[in-house]
């Protein structure tokens, strides 16, 4: 969550892991390995492919945005009709790796269910980002 | 995998209730501020009051706002509480990232070297 108006609301996972960053970046970029923790996949790590995960739910549709091995990786993640941003950052620590996981921008899919939102969920959610804090 | 993701059926209405623009900018100027009557919102709605009426019934139906009949006036209110799926729903994200953690870990036991 932030407090400045311009931002999105948005979801952060941090942790200490006891790997190393080429490890984990194995589990994050590797299809067999995303689905032991995630979600079956067609993942490649290379810009601009796009791939899906599945579940029995459903399905989340997303493209590759950045690849940097080892360091970043980030993809669209396009479920539910909303679209946002999941970034993962590696950095290496004395003990391992610390893992940070940033899902951000959420906003409306273009081709996803509720057709005719366009760029106003960004703005809504700003505009109501004080109104969401009071009912906290 | 035990993991969720899975949008409740309150989310799930309450995102399409609002995904429509004309509804969203409705509910927003009630929220910032305050109850309106129907002639005041159509006055700035850019739609004709029969459509912002039909869109404040939407509205209501999803418990976004609230009527009142003050003679021949009806005053909307927005319903700041109807918002909580929207909170709920970040927070439901972080645990299942959260979960995903979990078994990352998990995984990252058993892999090789």
């Amino acid at each position: 969550m932030t407090d400045t108006p311009t931002e999105m609301r948005s979801v952060v996972v941090e942790r200490e892991i006891a790997y190393p960053t080429e490890k984990i970046w194995r589990a994050l970029t590797q299809p067999h390995l995303i689905e032991e923790w995630l979600m079956k996949n067609d993942f490649k790590p290379a810009v601009d492919h796009r791939f899906n995960f599945s579940a029995d739910w459903g399905s989340v549709e997303c493209q590759v945005l950045e690849v940097e091995p080892n360091r970043t990786l980030s993809y669209t993640w396009g479920a539910h009709g909303l679209e946002s941003v999941v970034t993962w950052t590696l950095t290496p620590t004395s003990e391992g790796t610390h893992l940070r996981m940033e899902q951000s921008g959420f906003q409306p899919g273009q081709r996803l269910a509720y057709g005719g939102a366009k760029a106003g969920w960004p703005r809504f959610f700003a505009n109501l980002e004080q109104v969401l804090a009071r009912i906290e | 995998m035990g993991y969720e993701y899975r949008m409740s059926d309150a989310q799930d209405a309450l995102f399409k209730t609002l995904a429509d623009p004309t509804r969203r900018a409705l509910f927003e100027r009630l929220c910032r501020e305050g109850e309106k009557t129907v002639g005041a919102l159509t006055a700035r709605a850019g739609v004709s009051q029969p459509v912002v009426s039909k869109h404040l019934g939407i509205l209501k139906q999803a418990g976004l706002v609230r009527d009142r009949h003050e003679g021949r006036q009806t005053h909307y209110s927005a319903q700041l509480g109807a918002l909580a799926p929207l909170i709920d729903w970040t927070r439901e994200m972080a645990h299942f990232w959260q979960s995903r953690f979990d078994d990352l870990e998990d995984l990252l036991k058993r892999m090789d070297q």
